[in-house]
């Protein structure tokens, strides 16, 4: 149906997504405003990407070396020794990053191998559910449709995981295929709430999404109450512990907790490249999110990929969760999801949407995450410092000419530096008719 | 505009660059620090793990944190703080705290269970400490940990002299309670509280009622968290517009939504964990508060590990070690009545003695 459709849109072609450099020139088609923005932050270049970090973290050392007392010392008397200032900033900022290094990659000062390469493997393990929230958001937002109720879909989907591992005992296997499979139903049904919602009646997806995830903060907590989801004897709300056989098994063996949820993340990496590139489904997604008009036009279902494209990115948010309480903490708990499903926005928005980009941006984020818990044991360097990192990472991916004008980037589209040069040139040339040669100079 | 961000601008620069004029420090006493001064200890490190509330919670984690800096300045030890953002933080923060050498890890929270509990058993040379919680096995029955100490808090017992004597306060014969989130170190303060507005009853033959708390039924009224004061506020809105003239809440920082809605009705406030007639700016509407003394335990169980007498044995505080107890009246001092203070002394041996036990199924 849309095969036929499409000779219709040849003169308007859908933006291959792989292109690299996007033709400005589209943005001419009027699509909703709210998506025009989305859509620059998804085509904004990767050097933007990468250098919104750098700049984040050349900000964050500004304030680890602003909150670092020895720092605060050093500066009353910054006039009479201003060495001791510098090397006070230098020790602080040095110290906390490479404790960052360290619990995130690799630990030089280990005692065994082991040691040496598990905050590796821990950064693997947290970067799990940033990635397959981070993976279903993005799907939305090449759809058009700004999800951002992944914290309610994971905790959904933990819901289902956790339910089902503690209360049923099933043979091995078949009893994590069941609790992940609940998990990804879990999160498909929460966040179809909202692609209903929109579909029948236009309910905006952002309003709806952020209340279910108030709603689904508020349910786990009630069920916590429950003796469902108590531990016998106690009445604590936390869930009793998973049992092994619904438990991700652990990939490197006891000493690691990275588990198989990360293969499986990697593996939904590799189906959403998939949906999203080869598959009919995928293109009926990406055609509505270029120009869901267009899209209508040629005979495309605009409420029905709203649906779809929702409740595929709540089963893989679902599929975060399970990986949380099937695989990392092995427990329910109110506080299971962390704040994973708004990282995961971030990791969606820095991997500019796509499987590859979302995969490094949640390895980055995983890194960041699991490095604080070492910056902070080593250094006394507040965790927070973290959240603001990650926190200007957004703030400068949300403003590309902030970060383009930081690092003296021409504007995409807009004329080069050589270009701009010519033009003077000619302009120069054109008032006074004599060529002259100090140009090359200048 | 312009102009006055100028202004502001260098202004602002005048007064970093005089604050960076003070005099260099001499060498020697840079060196030197203030780490040695107090003690030799200072190869001994003891680490705490905050729950997902922060060491800034004027609540527990708060107590646990001014316990270990009190350690850490009176022994000399060496102090490693660690907060924790989200329940998804613990288990990463024990075992960075375990590899950096930490001889004491204190987790604080009943949230800490399972990760204390798998890092005990992982770390057999490290000693750990768990504030509000106990261990238990993979069938849910209580276990002891060789190198793992539980730090609990019998707070029915104060909690049973403040509902006496809110009991016997009351002039409208309605008091209240309301707890933070329902979990047993909250629920056991709600328990003794009931207990001792019931003894009251019984021994005066009168009807002061109680809202916020069904202890037969254990359910009652919670504001879902530890942080929204606005929640505590409109609660205790509710109970004062129900009657109530004295309320306990026990939700930490919420509590101070309660203190603000009662000062407004001239209700008075028991608080609760600290003294807050000098923790908090509503002395002058506290009653009394059930303290539960978490900073003293947990020096005590720092000092022990100091000195290489740390035990598993668990640490229980109750009225006869003053691990609990009430706070002193102050500003109600005069008002209240000579025969109630004999009859909250009287019991309070009563409970030291075991001749009267205040029960709680939350009971540590």
């Amino acid at each position: 149906m849309t095969q036929q459709a499409m000779p219709d849109d040849a003169g308007t072609p859908v933006v291959p997504p792989t292109a690299a450099p996007p033709s400005h020139t589209e943005q001419a088609t009027e699509p909703p405003a709210g998506q025009t923005i989305l859509r620059q932050m998804l085509e904004s270049s990767w050097l933007v990407s990468l250098l919104a970090i750098v700049a984040a973290l050349v900000l964050g050392g500004v304030l680890i070396a602003a909150a670092d007392p020895e720092v605060q010392q050093a500066a009353t008397y910054l006039f009479a020794r201003p060495s001791d200032f510098f090397e006070a900033v230098w020790s602080a900022v040095f110290g906390a990053y490479s404790a960052l290094f360290q619990g995130a990659v690799v630990n030089f000062s280990a005692p065994d191998l082991q040691r040496a390469l598990r905050p590796l493997t821990e950064t693997m393990t947290v970067s799990t559910p940033l990635i397959l929230a981070g993976l279903g958001l993005g799907i939305g937002f090449r759809a058009g449709l700004f999800n951002i109720g992944a914290q309610g879909q994971i905790i959904l989907g933990g819901i289902f995981a956790g339910f089902i591992g503690f209360t049923f005992s099933l043979p091995p296997g078949l009893h994590l295929l069941l609790a992940v499979l609940g998990a990804a139903l879990g999160g498909a049904i929460w966040a179809s709430i909202a692609g209903v919602l929109k579909a029948r009646t236009g309910a905006h997806e952002v309003i709806v999404t952020i209340m279910l995830n108030n709603i689904a903060v508020y349910l786990v907590a009630y069920l916590l109450t429950t003796t469902a989801f108590q531990r016998p004897g106690s009445s604590n709300p936390i869930s009793p512990p998973i049992p092994g056989s619904a438990t991700f098994p652990l990939v490197l063996g006891q000493g690691f907790r990275l588990h198989l949820g990360f293969l499986l993340a990697l593996l939904a990496a590799v189906g959403v490249w998939w949906l999203m590139e080869r598959s009919t489904l995928g293109f009926r997604f990406r055609a509505v999110g270029e120009n869901p008009h267009a899209a209508r036009t040629a005979g495309i279902s605009v409420a029905w990929v709203t649906v779809w494209v929702m409740a595929i990115a709540g089963a893989l948010a679902g599929l975060g969760g399970a990986a949380q309480v099937l695989g990392t903490e092995k427990v329910l708990t109110a506080g299971v999801a962390a704040s994973f499903g708004f990282d995961a926005i971030t990791v969606a928005l820095l991997g500019r949407s796509r499987p590859l980009g979302t995969v490094l941006a949640g390895l980055l984020f995983g890194a960041l995450r699991a490095g604080g818990f070492a910056m902070q044991a080593r250094t006394g360097t507040p965790i927070d410092i973290v959240l603001v990192v990650q926190s200007l990472i957004v703030l400068f991916i949300a403003a590309p000419p902030l970060v383009r004008a930081i690092f003296r980037l021409p504007t995409p589209g807009g004329p080069t530096r050589a270009e701009r040069h010519a033009a003077r040139r000619r302009a120069r040339a054109t008032s006074s008719t004599t060529p002259t040669t100090q140009e090359a100079g200048a | 505009m312009k102009r006055a961000t100028q202004v502001t601008a260098l202004a602002a620069v005048a007064a970093l660059a005089l604050a960076a004029c003070g005099a260099a420090p001499e060498d020697d006493e840079t060196t030197g620090g203030g780490e040695d001064t107090a003690g030799g200890n200072s190869d001994f490190s003891a680490c705490m793990v905050s729950d997902a509330g922060g060491f800034d919670d004027q609540s527990f984690n708060q107590a646990g944190f001014e316990g270990l800096e009190q350690a850490e300045s009176e022994l000399g030890i060496t102090a490693v703080e660690v907060e924790s953002s989200a329940d998804t933080d613990y288990a990463p923060n024990i075992d960075n705290l375990v590899q950096q050498g930490c001889n004491l890890v204190i987790g604080v929270g009943f949230l800490l269970e399972d990760p204390i509990q798998a890092a005990a058993e992982a770390n057999p040379d490290t000693n750990f400490a768990l504030i509000d919680s106990s261990f238990s096995d993979a069938d849910f029955n209580p276990v002891e940990i060789d190198n793992a100490k539980p730090i609990l808090f019998n707070t029915a017992e104060a909690a049973f002299l403040a509902g006496y004597l809110a009991a016997g306060m009351s002039e409208t014969g309605t008091v209240a309670t309301f707890g933070g989130i329902q979990i047993p170190s909250v629920a056991i303060f709600m328990d003794g509280f009931v207990d001792g507005v019931a003894k009251y009853n019984e021994d005066n033959g009168t009807e002061v009622k109680v809202l916020g708390w069904d202890k037969e039924a254990q359910t009652g009224s919670f504001t879902g968290d530890f942080e929204n004061q606005a929640n505590g506020q409109n609660l205790a809105q509710g109970f004062i517009d129900q009657g109530a003239d004295i309320i306990m809440p026990v939700a930490g920082p919420v509590g101070l939504g309660a203190a603000a809605a009662a000062q407004g009705a001239g209700a008075k406030i028991i608080w609760v964990d600290s003294d807050g007639f000098l923790t908090t700016e509503y002395g002058d509407i506290i009653l009394t508060s059930v303290m539960k003394q978490i900073g003293p335990a947990v020096f005590d169980t720092v000092s022990e590990s100091v000195e290489g007498n740390f035990t598993n044995e668990p640490y229980v505080g109750t009225l006869e070690n003053e691990g609990v107890g009430l706070a002193p009246f102050h500003d109600f001092e005069d008002a209240v009545p000579a025969e109630l203070q004999d009859m909250l002394a009287q019991y309070q041996e009563q409970i030291i003695a075991g001749d009267l036990v205040v029960e709680s199924t939350n009971t540590p």
